[in-house]
């Protein structure tokens, strides 16, 4: 249900931008404006989001436990899944960027005859987020040629090793093919597994259309509805240089394309998208465990609120706590 | 606003990836591309719209065709004019120059097609 909602959500876009494509003016509307508009948004939600999370205090560190924490000095630790240092925080952290631990450590739970509950392994999500995202990674690196004049080398060595099987002309590109093996396998992923399905929302299965039809756009662009590589250029640095254009003819495809890459761009502050910006903010990623070694205050103690030991607050209310017939330390 | 000295850092990292286009290109679009046209020549196999958006297609499409299902060499565009189906035999006869016609748009678009791998590249004075 969620996910029809989802699927027609991304099909109206599509419309949108077909529709708004043929008439006069939209395709200024979506190749001149819109960018801009979507951009802005994107830049400006991405800090805002950011500069309202860095509001909250985070009062503790709070050290995800998965190795052991450094303590005595014959008791093996473990600088990276428990780092007490600066420095190991920054390895977990690049290797939770690069290579999401977090998620190979994901678990499942699964009812087996007893009735018996068995935690296991669970490592697809891991494998399907590794394949989904460094694709993505490519395709975007990738679609820098469109950018940038002239196209830097690592662009070009990019594209080069993306085409290497070249199959076909245009070559095909691998990281569009694997970006859309990712996608499906996540989407099916949400849809198939119960536990997962019943959780996911709307905002769950959205993007992950949304990207999906992204990439089916593109590849139908690139394969089988050609469009002038060169006009489509000129408009993109066009954009990139603040003059823009609409040069020659380019194809409807081209217009959905752009226009689905400007509802993703405006929709991603908004959205769980956000990890991006996110995860560096994770506090149980961005914080060493050395609370036995550093003493934390909290950041929002009033100064003015001064240390109340017990010999004080007996003091306060020696008088009470007799007349209670509380033990008193000091008569 | 807690950790601001690494928050703000890293807001900055972020937009400088974000607009780094923008800061690449500095307001300058660059070398635009400009084939140059053959003078003789009065039609091509293909509509010119459709010559820029899918000659590589076409290009495939006879080789696959000649060399590999040994199929017709020559052809005859619309407006009646007989051509061989080959890039050096076909193409280049009237787009005589790879740098002046072909390189003109594959270097503004970053494409490197492979056909060089195959054919013998022409020697031109660069």
């Amino acid at each position: 249900m969620k996910v029809l909602q989802s699927l027609l959500l991304v099909l109206a876009l599509i419309v949108i931008a077909l529709v708004v494509a043929v008439i006069p003016g939209g395709q200024t509307l979506i190749g001149k404006v819109l960018p801009y508009l979507a951009f802005a948004v994107f830049i400006g939600g991405f800090i805002a989001k950011v500069v309202g999370w860095s509001r909250s205090p985070v009062p503790f560190r709070i050290p995800t436990t998965a190795g052991q924490e450094e303590s005595l000095p014959w008791i093996k630790p473990n600088r990276f899944d428990n780092p007490s240092t600066t420095f190991g925080v920054i390895v977990r952290m690049l290797l939770e960027v690069t290579m999401f631990r977090s998620l190979f450590r994901n678990t499942k739970a699964e009812i087996h005859d007893g009735p018996k509950l068995v935690y296991g392994s669970s490592k697809y999500l891991w494998l399907f987020a590794l394949i989904f995202h460094y694709s993505f990674l490519t395709v975007v690196i990738r679609h820098l040629r469109l950018f940038l004049n002239p196209v830097p080398g690592f662009v070009q060595a990019i594209s080069f090793a993306d085409g290497f099987l070249q199959v076909g002309s245009p070559s095909v590109m691998i990281s569009g093919l694997t970006l859309v093996l990712g996608v499906l396998l996540l989407l099916l992923r949400r849809m198939i597994r119960p536990q997962v399905r019943y959780i996911s929302l709307v905002n769950d299965y959205f993007p992950l259309l949304l990207i999906l039809s992204i990439a089916v756009s593109g590849i139908l662009m690139r394969y089988f509805l050609r469009v002038d590589i060169v006009s489509v250029k000129q408009l993109i640095v066009g954009l990139a240089t603040f003059h823009p254009v609409i040069p020659g003819q380019v194809g409807a495809i081209f217009f959905v394309h752009l226009f689905l890459v400007c509802c993703l761009m405006a929709y991603f502050p908004f959205s769980k998208l956000m990890h991006m910006g996110g995860v560096f903010l994770s506090p149980t990623r961005n914080m060493a465990n050395n609370s036995r070694k550093v003493r934390h205050i909290n950041p929002w103690n009033d100064p003015a609120i001064k240390p109340h030991s017990y010999a004080d607050y007996e003091d306060e209310f020696r008088e009470f706590m007799k007349e209670a017939e509380i033990p008193v330390e000091k008569e | 606003m807690y950790d601001k000295e690494k928050i703000i850092p890293g807001l900055i990292v972020f937009v400088l990836i974000a607009v780094f286009p923008i800061l690449y290109n500095r307001g300058n679009a660059g070398h635009i591309p400009n084939p140059e046209k053959p003078k003789a020549a009065r039609e091509c196999v293909r509509p010119v719209q459709d010559m820029r958006e899918s000659h590589m297609q076409l290009l495939i499409d006879w080789r696959t065709d000649v060399i590999r299902d040994n199929g017709a060499r020559y052809a005859t565009a619309a407006g009646g004019t007989r051509y061989a189906r080959s890039l050096q035999l076909g193409c280049m006869k009237c787009h005589d120059s790879k740098r002046k016609f072909c390189d003109e748009c594959h270097n503004y678009a970053a494409v490197k097609p492979y056909c060089w791998d195959c054919h013998i590249e022409p020697k031109e004075n660069m």
